[in-house]
């Protein structure tokens, strides 16, 4: 299995396309066959995966783009994902896809679907309103919300999407998701046997591909993984919470890792793991789908229950993989993190855990002032 | 800044609007000492004031202390604050004052004000509200209820928008049963309803005043006057003789030919919150040009009734969901915000549109240079973009927002010399 080492280079490679290659493939392999893309955090996948289309989970440009049209549209202050998203659509780089699908995680975002509405009236673009409740009132809507846009999806495929594929749609992503939570538990658990930008690579590279095509990635991955040989190291085990929409460069990740911090747990790509456990296969399908986001998401800076506060979610997350510290990493003007690190620090600092915060964009060119922080909050661990 | 006192439009209905509030924090004070009446807070966007009625509670409104603050030089120190306990640079300062103020013990008035009997947050479009509200209640200790308002995806609500919103207020009249022990008077909350409808009305023949020209009114500077007592009163009978007494002073005035300048020389209408810190400054950029806001997005926070939605004492639940969901401009989309603006351009003819980027609120703000390509490159509508803040004094540069607002006044001036009107026609 020495050649799977190669993977993640060839992984990486595949993430950074921004002609997305991977999904012109499959559309050509598809004759007909619609491709819809995402903006993050969290997107319901199993619906367009079930109406025989590829769903494409974006995460920005990185700094493989240049900012030359997006600036004149949203202004100063507004994160870059927005920016490189919006740059994306303006130099032609969302071509390939049919449908552009939004959700309520934050107002940029919002207002950024309706600006790339006006100007691509082309493309399929919608909203979907996801509940910042968990009242019993909010499953029945978005039942009917997931049924709303089961019904765009038809009208753009021109084909009814039926009871046995949305199952079988499930199935699949289920199988996505466990899978993910495994390598999370490998990493969590032996974490010289798999570095964080290599698990990263590992899962994001499948918001691009078919998920079966990821799902075979990930289980080479867990075949090969326990055997490999990796040595065990002194490091700081930290948890990354923050960057769960716009993502830090890779270089970021590494360059914490070879400062000492073993990552055991972050919210990066966190829509692979959104599900505490599986969406049940009885049943309604959708209802479902609608059920398992309403009750058993996973805590996030863009999803709310009120009735368990999200610093909650991160101390158990602390907890369960006996984390030394929290790193919050936070892209530059995001304000849903901004915001919860208040909150989540203060609950830190009750747990008497170490934190440092971390502020980045996207487009990150130098890291001197970043490893030196890193470096000083290491050292200061390491000597206390 | 020059002294432009002349500049500006005050009547009686200034003064009663300043009575109104005070009394209104007076008996927010009241209900710090003694309990009584309950109180909820709530945002100014698509509130659900007629429900608080059923329960004879009052509303706290965070922004407005937030504004009050700002108005009167004094929101920096509890921004500071914030930031000092965690809070970014870049967090909306609205939350960062009221959440200093809080801590800090500092309120508007001088006055007190009551740990809320509940954080009622009805999350209408503004992402930040429901972590504001979140903040307010794990601060406080007081209970919290999050109203989820689905966004205006299409042009009007679905069934199973309106379904969703008017069961979450039904959930939030028994939470408010259980915790004061008061049963929910369904016949004051329609009651309520039949206010807030009449006070819409008079509202919104108001806000069509600004289609005389002169307008006898800032529909920008004047019409935030006019919100306080919108918010806290609509559903109350005071509020209906307020807004009787306004539109009455304001008709007179209008019929009259009387404008707020001597000549009124140019008709804006303006977008996003204004820089309160430095309101006066702001007001009188625009009074040395004359010109006079003829239409705003910003007053339409809490309610847009000017295009003929009223609220409906024959179904009260299925109105006050109906408001929140599609009548209020933050809940709608950006586009129809754009086809607001248009609206007013084209019907109370401006001459153009100023857009007022502000750091704290990306709900208004994210996107607004698209926005200005929409009308200056679609419409042909000249438009000028500056940029601020509503609540932190750092983020105005007094003389750069002044030489941009001249020199706008400047151009629309050369081009009505030149051009007749010929310019703006084009989009009418």
């Amino acid at each position: 299995m020495k050649e799977f080492e190669r993977t993640f280079d060839s992984l990486y490679e595949g993430m950074q396309d921004l002609s997305f290659a991977g999904v012109r493939n499959w559309k050509e392999l598809h004759p007909g066959a619609k491709a819809v893309a995402f903006f993050p955090v969290y997107a319901p996948m199993e619906l367009v995966h079930a109406a025989g289309m590829l769903p494409v989970l974006l995460s920005g440009a990185g700094d493989r783009l240049d900012i030359q049209h997006a600036d004149s549209r949203f202004g100063s202050f507004i994160c870059s994902i927005i920016k490189t998203t919006m740059e994306m659509a303006m130099t032609g780089h969302l071509e390939p896809f049919d449908g552009l699908l939004f959700s309520s995680i934050c107002d940029s975002a919002r207002n950024l679907c309706f600006v790339v509405k006006r100007n691509y009236p082309q493309m399929y673009v919608d909203f979907l309103h996801l509940p910042h409740s968990t009242s019993e009132s909010s499953v029945d809507f978005l039942d009917a919300e997931y049924r709303r846009i089961i019904t765009e999806l038809e009208r753009l495929g021109g084909a009814p999407v039926r009871q046995a594929a949305l199952n079988r749609s499930i199935e699949l992503y289920n199988e996505q998701r466990r899978l993910v939570r495994c390598l999370y538990d490998l990493r969590a658990q032996s974490p010289h046997l798999l570095r964080a930008w290599e698990s990263y690579v590992l899962i994001r590279s499948g918001n691009l591909m078919p998920v079966e095509a990821h799902i075979e990635v990930l289980k080479q991955a867990l075949d090969y993984l326990p055997t490999r040989p990796g040595k065990k190291r002194d490091a700081i085990r930290v948890v990354i919470e923050g960057a769960f929409c716009e993502q830090p460069p890779l270089e970021l990740i590494r360059l914490l890792e070879n400062a000492g911090c073993d990552i055991v747990e972050d919210d990066l790509a966190i829509a692979q793991r959104w599900f505490t456990e599986d969406v049940p296969l009885t049943g309604d399908p959708v209802r479902a789908l609608a059920e398992s986001y309403v009750q058993r998401s996973v805590y996030s800076s863009v999803r709310h229950d009120f009735s368990k506060p999200r610093w909650e979610g991160l101390a158990e997350k602390v907890r369960g993989t006996r984390a030394e510290a929290v790193i919050f990493l936070i892209a530059k003007f995001c304000e849903p993190a901004y915001f919860d690190f208040v909150l989540f620090k203060k609950k830190v600092d009750e747990m008497g855990l170490p934190h440092l915060l971390l502020e980045f964009e996207e487009k990150l060119f130098t890291f001197d002032r970043l490893r030196t922080e890193v470096e000083t909050f290491v050292e200061s661990l390491v000597f206390d | 800044m020059a002294e432009k006192s002349a500049s500006e439009y005050r009547g009686s209905i200034h003064q009663q609007q300043k009575e109104l509030m005070l009394d209104w924090y007076q008996r927010l004070d009241h209900a710090a000492e003694t309990g009584d009446p309950p109180t909820v807070s709530m945002m100014i966007s698509g509130n659900c004031v007629e429900l608080l009625e059923g329960f004879g509670a009052i509303p706290l409104y965070p922004e407005v202390n937030a504004l009050q603050l700002a108005i009167r030089h004094q929101s920096l120190e509890p921004i500071l604050a914030a930031e000092e306990m965690g809070y970014a640079g870049d967090n909306c300062a609205y939350v960062k004052a009221d959440i200093g103020c809080m801590l800090k013990g500092i309120t508007p008035t001088g006055g007190r004000l009551p740990k809320p009997t509940l954080v009622l947050c009805n999350f209408v479009g503004c992402n930040t509200y429901v972590k504001w509200f979140e903040h307010v209640a794990a601060f406080t200790g007081a209970p919290l209820y999050v109203l989820d308002v689905p966004f205006l995806r299409g042009d009007q609500p679905s069934q199973a928008d309106i379904d969703y919103v008017v069961r979450q207020l039904k959930e939030v009249v028994l939470q408010i049963e259980m915790l004061t022990g008061r049963k929910f008077d369904y016949d004051r909350f329609r009651q309520s309803v039949a206010y807030s409808s009449e006070v819409e009305d008079l509202w919104s023949q108001i806000k069509h005043l600004a289609k005389y020209s002169p307008s006898p009114f800032d529909a920008y500077f004047d019409a935030i006057t006019l919100m306080g007592p919108l918010y806290v009163y609509r559903g109350k009978r005071e509020g209906v003789e307020f807004f009787r007494a306004a539109l009455n002073e304001l008709k007179e005035k209008a019929q009259a030919g009387n404008g707020i300048y001597e000549q009124e020389r140019f008709r804006v209408v303006v977008e996003g919150p204004p820089p309160y810190p430095y309101f006066r400054t702001f007001r009188d950029m625009f009074a040395s040009w004359s010109a006079v806001a003829v239409a705003s997005t910003y007053s339409t926070v809490g309610g847009l009734w000017e295009f003929g939605f009223r609220h409906d004492p024959k179904c009260p639940f299925e109105s006050v969901a109906m408001h929140m969901l599609a009548q209020n401009v933050t809940n709608r989309n950006y586009l129809q915000r754009y086809d607001q603006i248009r609206r007013y351009v084209q019907e109370w003819k401006a001459d153009g549109v100023i857009i007022h980027f502000v750091k704290s609120c990306r709900l208004f703000s994210a996107g607004q240079g698209d926005m200005r390509d929409y009308f200056t490159k679609q419409l042909g509508v000249p438009t000028l973009y500056i940029e601020s803040d509503l609540e932190d004094p750092r983020y105005f540069a007094e003389a750069q927002t002044k030489n941009r607002i001249d020199a706008f006044f400047e151009s629309l001036e050369h081009a009505k010399h030149t051009a007749g009107h010929a310019v703006f026609e084009r989009s009418r």
